[in-house]
């Protein structure tokens, strides 16, 4: 099947420096793409890039097949939904409102079903008429989540969706990321979490210094040699029952850094 | 549905109330009259003074509670109000500027300086606004303009020919609605009329910049154009209550909080509720100006800020938990 977003030779620039040299990458229908890398590496730019947020020095993105530039607004937005990494919420509006801000190109009926369809996925759905401010991070980062859910774009970029969650949320947000590229979308999440991103990514791209250094599944993309030499680590990718798990030190002498 | 009935209500309450008080009392017997022979003398005072001026109250405070609305919507702040971008401030120095150049003997000559005084900020604003999707930048932009706006009025004092002039700029700058008749609300009801309008156009922008810039940005909305549409907008409204009432604080600042608790803080939904809010507040601080017994007429930029202040340190202390991001 042809890839829902394509980047050739993608190169940003800020302040004379470049902050990604060269990416090219796709992703296609039903797949689950992690981007990973130390901080600084590039995940959000390259993000933001692939959105049109961020001008390009070079290079070129599709998005449904179609040159970045070419879409309208309303067409780029019925491809791709974007979950940024801040979780600020200016005004104290009730979770459901927030949700259907997702479908907002829809009458508002059909987009409060919506909505509460995506916070019952997320377990949320006793808190739809509580606003935002009053809820906690864990339950607010669940509401802007389900307002991504309610978009039903074909390509779902989260950035650091599961970021500050506990361990049963994360589970839970990826495990319903996961459902959406089951049913047919192509989904991209940044970790900071290499085993739940090897766990729950198909593939993964390894960003480093805004190059991309690995893009392979997870257990040949965080190889002992990238694990040393972008993040610093010593250690491996193990099976367990559970799925993959990364079992790593800090290496004495960070090489890397 | 239901807040906006009440607010209508309280509204029309607002307006009688204004209608049938006053500074001349009249007896039973004279509103009888009144109501009787709309030419007498009594009628006079009833339909040809007060009516009007309380109805430029209502369409003042209106503009004003919308524009506020709408500001703190674009800025996402809730200490934004229509003078925030600078828009009121040059409203009010090129007001005064008409005013010590000799042309308030011309008809309309300072309510059209006011509204260009509005609209040149207005213009400056909707420009960067166009560009740059941060509030922030918009927010410093805004700052500038208004201090210069600022400084133009005092250079304006500075250099003003005489103490009478002098008098006049100071009444325009602490705002009345003296002498209103329906002529002047006529004349207003354009462009504000066509500032709601970009208002109600921008509606739908505001609830999507709650989430941030790029939220909004790929929500499908064209949102460049929605910016400038609210900053034109809180521009025209802010600039045609300049021009009827002089520059009136507080009311555009006030009035969204007021109602936002129970407009579920959805700065789209909130809109209507605060023009509503801001016509009754500002109704009921003009009644006040004319029946408190003073010298002379208290100014109602005065009145607002005297009495409003206190009302809204208290909503504020109520509202200040849902601020906290």
């Amino acid at each position: 099947m042809s890839a829902v977003l394509e980047l050739r030779a993608v190169s940003v620039r800020r302040g004379g420096r470049a902050i990604l040299s060269d990416v090219s990458l796709s992703v296609a229908p039903g797949e689950v793409l992690g981007l990973v890398g130390p901080n600084g590496a590039g995940k959000t730019t390259l993000l933001r890039a692939a959105l049109g947020l961020q001008p390009r020095a070079s290079g070129e993105v599709r998005l449904g097949g179609r040159s970045l530039e070419s879409l309208g607004e309303r067409e780029r937005a019925a491809i791709a939904g974007y979950l940024p990494q801040e979780r600020r919420v200016a005004w104290n509006m009730p979770a459901r409102d927030i949700a259907a801000l997702g479908a907002a190109s829809l009458p508002p009926k059909e987009g409060h079903a919506i909505a509460d369809a995506c916070l019952a996925e997320l377990e949320i759905g006793d808190l739809a008429g509580r606003g935002v401010l009053d809820m906690s991070g864990g339950e607010r980062a669940r509401v802007l989540l389900a307002r991504l859910l309610a978009t039903r774009a074909k390509l779902l970029i989260a950035d650091e969706p599961a970021a500050g969650l506990d361990p049963e949320a994360q589970l839970l947000i990826l495990e319903r990321l996961r459902r959406r590229a089951f049913d047919g979308a192509a989904v991209i999440v940044t970790s900071h979490d290499l085993g739940l991103a090897a766990r729950a990514c198909d593939r993964l791209a390894v960003l480093h210094g805004g190059e991309l250094r690995a893009l392979a599944a997870p257990e040949a993309a965080l190889s002992s040699q990238v694990l040393a030499e972008v993040f610093g680590l010593e250690g491996e990718l193990i099976q367990s029952p559970a799925g993959l798990t990364l079992a790593a030190r800090r290496l004495p002498f960070s090489a890397s850094r | 549905m239901r807040l906006l009935i009440l607010l209508l209500f309280g509204l029309f309450a607002a307006l009688a109330l204004s209608v049938a008080f006053g500074e001349t009392s009249l007896a039973f017997a004279q509103y009888a009259d009144a109501f009787a022979q709309p030419g007498s003398p009594q009628g006079e005072i009833l339909f040809g003074i007060r009516a009007p001026r309380a109805c430029a109250a209502a369409l003042t405070g209106a503009a004003l509670g919308l524009a506020g609305a709408v500001m703190q919507g674009l800025l996402r702040n809730p200490l934004a109000e229509p003078g925030v971008l600078g828009v009121s401030a040059w409203s009010g120095a090129a007001a005064a500027l008409a005013i010590v150049l000799g042309l308030g003997a011309i008809p309309w000559a300072i309510e059209s300086a006011a509204l260009g005084g509005a609209l040149a900020a207005g213009a400056a604003v909707a420009v960067l606004a166009a560009r740059f999707r941060e509030p922030e930048t918009l927010i410093l932009f805004g700052v500038a303009l208004a201090a210069l706006g600022g400084a133009m009025t005092a250079l304006i004092f500075n250099l003003s020919p005489s103490p009478v002039t002098l008098a006049d700029v100071l009444a325009w700058l602490q705002g009345s609605l003296a002498n209103r008749d329906w002529s002047d609300l006529g004349a207003a009801l354009a462009p504000m009329a066509l500032g709601a309008g970009f208002c109600a156009y921008a509606a739908g922008s505001l609830r999507m910049l709650a989430l941030g810039d790029e939220t909004a940005a790929l929500s499908g909305l064209p949102m460049a154009r929605l910016r400038v549409a609210a900053v034109a907008g809180a521009a025209l409204l802010t600039g045609a209550s300049v021009a009827m009432a002089g520059v009136i604080g507080f009311v555009g600042l006030a009035a969204p909080h007021l109602v936002r608790g129970a407009a579920s803080d959805d700065p789209a939904r909130v809109l209507a509720p605060s023009a509503i809010a801001g016509a009754i507040l500002l109704v009921l601080a003009d009644l006040l100006a004319r029946v408190i017994p003073s010298e002379t007429e208290l100014r109602l930029g005065v009145v607002t800020a005297l009495f409003g202040a206190p009302l809204f340190a208290l909503v504020a202390w109520r509202a200040a938990r849902s601020w906290r991001a």
